[in-house]
């Protein structure tokens, strides 16, 4: 029996080829549950942030997370273009790689991205051959904007960042979804499996989460969930999801035949 | 006087390798900007650091 599941399903970002399409956050919890939220998410993307070390830092974060995991360090702390293109030349430099997740924000009591300053560091970081995934407010032009800045992808949010509120920007990532020719990764503000199945059923590519692991119960068996929900809702995509009635009924069971008769 | 990672530090004229030893960073796991400019690990051992120097040393961790 065939279906419309692909042989071949990868998500591509910037020319490289990934089979999961969620893509781990490591913030805000133990450098040890690291190795067990990548295998339980099955995760081949993290994040990463860049911050000064003052002092020969004994723990590393690149020493626990496992071998083949791309980083995708990000440029929070940015507050303008210029300062976001300055900490991905530094995260470049670190050597993992040139991908690069823009951040930046003026506000910190919602954190919400300033989508101008953005696609001004993402046309000079393309330039600059980074793999550029900008974290942005989901606006239709700002998305045709960043493509043509050369964005691999973009990263619209769902509701404010750590606040695990869910869809709340849902019409307009559908907006994106149907109207951007680039991969849409849903960022920010999952709070739980079922949202992020419900991302995914809508066409996104991926999904990007942090605080709803790094805040859950047992982290490991949470990374678990929303890989299975993330994975649930590629296939109900692929498949294409039932027709809703705006009213009424239509029975599943067969109309004849009743013992009544 | 140095400024590094906004601190002030009384270093002027010391070989920026050396200081990177002296305070056992992981070469490996830091990347340095001098005067906001990249500064590459070839160059870590060439760079003697000067009066009102600003250096920035950064690493990885955890975020999302």
């Amino acid at each position: 029996m065939q279906t419309n599941m692909p042989t071949n399903d990868d998500l591509i970002i910037g020319g490289h080829r990934f089979h999961s399409r969620f893509i781990l956050g490591s913030g805000k919890y133990s450098l040890n549950l690291i190795k067990a939220a990548v295998n339980f998410a099955k995760a081949q993307i993290i994040t990463l942030a860049v911050r000064r070390t003052n002092t020969a830092d004994s723990e590393n974060i690149l020493d626990y997370i496992p071998e083949g995991v791309t980083l995708l360090p990000n440029t929070s702390g940015a507050r303008n273009a210029d300062e976001a293109v300055r900490i991905a030349r530094l995260a470049r430099e670190l050597g993992c790689g040139n991908f690069i997740k823009i951040e930046i924000m003026r506000d910190s009591k919602y954190l919400l991205p300033d989508n101008n300053e953005t696609v001004k560091a993402t046309e000079i970081l393309a330039n600059e051959g980074f793999i550029v995934l900008p974290y942005m407010y989901p606006d239709l032009y700002t998305a045709r904007d960043l493509k043509n800045a050369g964005a691999s992808a973009v990263m619209p949010l769902a509701s404010p960042i750590g606040s695990n509120r869910g869809l709340s920007t849902k019409d307009f990532i559908q907006i994106l979804i149907d109207e951007t020719d680039l991969p849409i990764i849903v960022d920010a503000g999952i709070g739980k499996p079922s949202q992020a199945c419900e991302a995914m059923e809508m066409g996104a590519a991926a999904i990007m989460a942090n605080t709803a692991l790094a805040t859950a119960g047992d982290l490991p068996l949470m990374a678990d969930a929303f890989r299975q929900a993330i994975e649930a809702g590629r296939k109900a995509y692929l498949s294409g999801t039932g027709r809703v009635l705006s009213r009424g009924a239509s029975a599943s069971d067969p109309l004849t035949g009743f013992l009544h008769d | 006087m140095v400024t590094v990672n906004g601190k002030q530090l009384d270093i002027a004229g010391k070989n920026f390798g050396e200081y990177l030893s002296e305070c056992d960073y992981d070469r490996n796991r830091i990347a340095t900007e001098l005067n906001g400019n990249i500064l590459t690990k070839s160059e870590y051992d060439n760079t003697i650091l000067k009066d009102n120097d600003k250096v920035e040393i950064v690493s990885f961790v955890g975020g999302g």
